[in-house]
């Protein structure tokens, strides 16, 4: 069984060259594509075999030489991710409708691309495919930063260029390696192999240090702020929405499987890093005078509960880490989203600028209340299912850094309302602020569906939980078995559920 | 071995010979509305070579007493310098017309070059080298000089003649010493001769120094690579592209087989070396290009740091090193072919030609195709995914991670990245910046060089990968014969 959407993905790449001149058919075109990817996105979900932690609608081809192969395939965990891609994607082309108006076939042109190279990182089955997908995706947000951007975008274009460009080049030798010595270059088949465990110290913390600028952690998050500022209002949904989830990805596909010892080994790191990022980068949003650096700050502590459950290596918190990308992915598009819908009208970002926006614009407000909700994890929104799973993961693997994540959330709430409470209510300060029109039609349809899913996340999660079912299992097998000989000396303060396991295990050899 | 089998193995040494000779006549006779027709004679010429080498036993066959060596590296190598040169005479014509500088040498010193790099990479003695060598130079010399009427062109070409024979003293000072220690220079005897001595040969080692500085000229690694930058910049800019393309695959491919063949017993003492100047290169070419401001100079500069991470598959010493190595030739052959055809085609409209990068801002504007080929090409040679230029990088990585030179493939990603900042810094100045002043030609241009420039370009794109199996499979044939 062949997967579509790759196919379609790569007979993106060559759409642009049939572009017609008009903007206006490359907005369209655009358009069209991504929704057509979204039908099959769905098509994909519908036909999923949630029951198996073995990857699906596999596809094989030896197109390079015999050095590495075309290799693609999903599980439950890439579904999920390809969902939010191809969910977001139209939103994004929508949400740059009117906004852009220079040079809009590339612009169409560069989100297709983006898109295709999403699909791809989510979908390789073989690292260096992967390496390639991972990296390309590169270039084109280069281009929307650098050409759309805002007045530092430059600046902002190279740092996040070579930011995570030097994360990755560590990762690529790493990669090198494990293909030598595995002697293969399949994802599969790495994710069984056993790597030595001195060697595993060092491919973990090449992997690391790639998916950890990606995410980002503290304290290589700080291109991600310059990056969204500059970056154009669907620039930064995408790069929020979907690029961010790459690293987390990356850790769940790469460092947990692969090097299960090195991952227990180092788990402190991670907790260590995530505790810090969680009140450092709450701390540091409650003090910006701009929305989009604020909402980007709170990525980096949102994404810090991600990594967090990963590495508390229990089902809540894998699932929970899982689930908080998703929850972020749509809430944290459609913050940004609804900033920049202020921003087309008055073309500023500051919190000083607006004020009494409730008064004007209502509906606009409802909205906004909502994802700012789902974004402090209020129950009933996505944003409370991820976290508190989360939580609950990292309750188990350790009670102290729970408890400091936990202040996150209070935290979060603070600066989130304080945000609302400041662009919304009080008096109207400027004239011009308070002449901003009402949302229109076409941000309607881009705030409705957003809405909607985050609201369906928050009280059903079930549909998005099924998938993840099966990989996790599957993952928290492997992780045991590299748990077993050493949890009981080296952690004494893990419990719960993966020392029994581990030890259940142990028994049962 | 007759003189008949000897003339059959060295086909298409003989082919260019007798060709540059035809050409030679035909030019002085016709005079120099010639150039036209002698390039495309020219390119024929190297066609007819190209069909002989493929047309030709794979197996290794010696001719001319051993002097000379024909097997799957030297085709390998010589259908990258002929295709490089068909290149390079083709993409000269509309500039050498424009700056009526359209004599009719040109071709006929291209196809001497030709030869005289064929019988590098074929050479199986240390004299046939040097003969080689000095061919491929001279015939270079004159053409770093080609715009006699322009200082900066005649200054390009003294210099480029002093500094080189210069270097070609050391060779040759290398070459005495290696006879005077080993007892003879055919590449076999050599080996056989290093193998067999029980202890280090000291005298042949300093000749090896020696040989490989003279070397290290020819593929501008640093130290040796003070002469790039300025010959770049003055010799005619389809000069600049045929420097930068045919002679760096055959002086890299001569090395290969020096090193690796002649010298293959003294590894632990030449890696050294090649380590040093990999490093070197990578890093000083790379910070050196930052401040570059003009395009044929950052090319110069992006070559150095290139030659860097062809000498990391070097250093590595294995098959899988040197497959490398003629991988990245072949695909870097393209990329910086493609480049110079961009500058090429930068012109304003009174018809002079743009190098100044601030002159550039905004092309994406007024010549959006071409500013897209030149992004191509250079986010390519930057080596970055999804673009072919990457799989180059990859080639040689692997090769160092697989020798186990740690260090050395560390330092090698870390210059990539730097080197990243300053081919953004061309994609930045295309494409965000404001229109710059300068008023650039309109489309179109030569129909010959927008061909050729679009084939490079998709060979660097993504498309690239879909040729990765035969290259790859050539390569590591042409490499598996040094072992």
């Amino acid at each position: 069984m062949i997967l579509l959407p790759l196919a379609l993905a790569l007979a993106i790449l060559f759409l642009p060259g049939d572009e017609a001149r008009q903007a206006r058919a490359a907005r369209w075109i655009g358009l069209g594509t991504t929704l057509v990817l979204f039908a099959a996105g769905l098509v994909l979900w519908a036909r999923f075999d949630p029951s198996t932690a073995a990857f699906q609608f596999t596809e094989r081809a030896e197109l390079f030489g015999g050095l590495f192969s075309w290799h693609l395939g999903i599980d439950g965990i890439s579904l999920v991710l390809i969902l939010l891609s191809v969910f977001l994607m139209p939103l994004c082309i929508l949400a740059g409708w009117d906004s852009v108006k220079t040079r809009v076939p590339e612009y169409i042109a560069a989100f297709l691309a983006m898109e295709a190279l999403m699909i791809g990182v989510f979908a390789s089955l073989d690292i260096f495919l992967f390496y390639i997908f991972f990296e390309a995706g590169l270039i084109p947000m280069y281009l929307i930063i650098g050409i759309w951007g805002g007045k530092r975008r430059i600046y902002a274009s190279y740092k996040f260029f070579l930011y995570t460009l030097l994360g990755s080049v560590l990762m690529l030798l790493a990669m090198l390696w494990m293909a030598f010595t595995a002697g293969t270059t399949d994802i599969p088949a790495l994710m069984a192999y056993d790597f030595p465990a001195a060697a595993q110290g060092w491919l973990w913390a090449a992997f690391f240090a790639s998916f950890a600028v990606k995410m980002p952690m503290w304290p290589v998050h700080t291109w991600l702020p310059d990056a969204h500022v500059e970056a154009p209002t669907a620039g930064s949904m995408i790069l929020a929405g979907v690029l961010l989830k790459m690293g987390g990805y990356g850790f769940i596909r790469f460092s947990l499987p692969m090097f299960p010892e090195a991952s227990v080994a180092y788990m402190w790191v991670v907790f260590a890093l995530s505790m810090v990022a969680v009140v450092y980068t709450s701390l540091v949003a409650l003090v910006q005078a701009d929305m989009k650096k604020l909402i980007a700050y709170s990525s980096v502590a949102h994404m810090a509960f991600v990594t967090a459950g990963l590495f508390a290596f229990n089902t809540q918190g894998l699932e929970g880490a899982m689930v908080v990308m998703l929850s972020h992915g749509v809430v944290s598009a459609a913050l940004f989203f609804c900033v920049g819908v202020i921003y087309d009208r008055l073309h500023s970002r500051d919190i000083d600028r607006y004020g009494g926006v409730t008064t004007n614009m209502p509906r606009y407000a409802v909205f906004f209340l909502l994802f700012t909700m789902a974004s402090i994890a209020l129950p009933g929104t996505s944003g409370f299912v991820g976290e508190f799973l989360a939580l609950t993961g990292i309750f188990k693997a350790d009670t102290w850094v729970a408890f400091v994540m936990a202040t996150g959330v209070i935290l979060g709430a603070g600066y989130m309302l304080w945000l609302f409470a400041r662009v919304m209510f009080g008096a109207q300060k400027n004239a011009d602020a308070a002449a901003m029109r009402d949302l229109n039609a076409r941000e309607w349809a881009v705030m409705v569906p957003l809405a909607l899913v985050a609201l369906w996340m928050g009280v059903y999660p079930k549909p998005f939980l099924v998938p993840l079912k099966a990989p996790v299992q599957s993952l928290m097998a492997r992780l045991e078995r590299a748990d077993a000989p050493q949890t009981p000396h080296s952690l004494p303060k893990q419990g719960g559920p993966v020392q029994l396991a581990a030890v259940t295990e142990s028994v049962a050899r | 071995m007759n003189l008949q089998q000897s003339l059959a193995i060295g086909a298409p040494e003989v082919v260019l010979a007798a060709g540059a000779l035809v050409l030679l006549m035909l030019g002085v006779f016709r005079g120099d509305r010639s150039l036209r027709g002698l390039s495309w004679g020219a390119v024929i010429l190297f066609g007819a070579a190209g069909a002989t080498i493929l047309a030709g036993s794979p197996d290794r066959l010696l001719a001319w007493n051993d002097l000379y060596v024909a097997d799957s590296l030297s085709a390998f190598l010589k259908i990258l310098i002929l295709v490089g040169a068909s290149a390079s005479v083709l993409l000269a014509i509309p500039y050498l017309e424009r700056v009526k500088a359209n004599r009719f040498e040109y071709p006929v010193l291209i196809v001497l070059a030709t030869l005289g790099m064929c019988v590098m990479v074929s050479a199986n003695n240390l004299l046939t080298l040097y003969i080689g060598l000095e061919l491929m130079s001279l015939a270079s010399y004159v053409l770093a000089a080609f715009h006699r009427d322009e200082t900066r062109s005649t200054e390009a070409g003294l210099k480029y003649f002093v500094l080189g024979a210069l270097s070609s003293g050391l060779l040759l000072y290398g070459i005495t010493l290696v006879y005077g220690f080993v007892g003879s220079t055919d590449f076999t005897a050599i080996a056989a001769g290093l193998r067999a001595g029980e202890e280090r040969n000291l005298g042949a080692l300093f000749g090896l120094v020696f040989v490989i500085a003279g070397l290290a000229f020819k593929v501008a690694a640093v130290p040796f690579h003070m002469w790039t930058p300025d010959v770049y910049e003055g010799a005619p800019t389809p000069v600049a592209a045929f420097f930068a393309s045919a002679p760096k695959a055959a002086a890299m491919g001569l090395f290969l087989r020096v090193a690796l063949d002649a010298f293959s017993g003294m590894v632990a003492d030449w890696r050294q070396l090649i380590v040093f100047m990999a490093i070197a290169s990578m890093f000083l070419g790379a910070v050196g290009a930052i401040g570059q401001n003009n395009i044929k100079r950052l090319l110069a500069y992006s070559s150095i740091n290139n030659i860097g991470f062809v000498l990391i598959g070097l250093a590595a010493a294995t098959v899988a090193g040197a497959s490398a190595v003629l991988l990245y030739l072949a695909i870097y052959l393209v990329m910086t072919l493609g480049a110079f055809l961009c500058v090429l085609a930068l012109t304003d409209v009174d018809g002079r030609s743009v190098e100044k990068l601030d002159d550039l801002a905004g092309l994406a504007r007024s010549r959006p195709w071409l500013a897209t080929a030149l992004s191509i090409f250079m986010l390519s040679l930057a080596g970055l995914p999804p673009l072919f230029g990457f799989m180059a990088k990859l080639a040689v990585f692997n090769a160092a991670v697989e020798a186990n030179l740690w260090p050395l493939a560390v330092l090698g990603v870390l210059a990539s990245v730097v080197a990243a900042y300053y081919y953004l810094r061309i994609v930045k100045i295309l494409f965000f910046d404001p229109p710059a002043d300068v008023v650039m030609a309109g489309q179109g241009g030569a129909l010959v060089n927008s061909g050729m420039m679009a084939a490079a370009a998709i060979f660097c794109s993504p498309l690239g990968f879909l040729l990765l199996g035969p290259l790859a499979a050539a390569s590591r044939r042409a490499a598996s014969c040094l072992f």
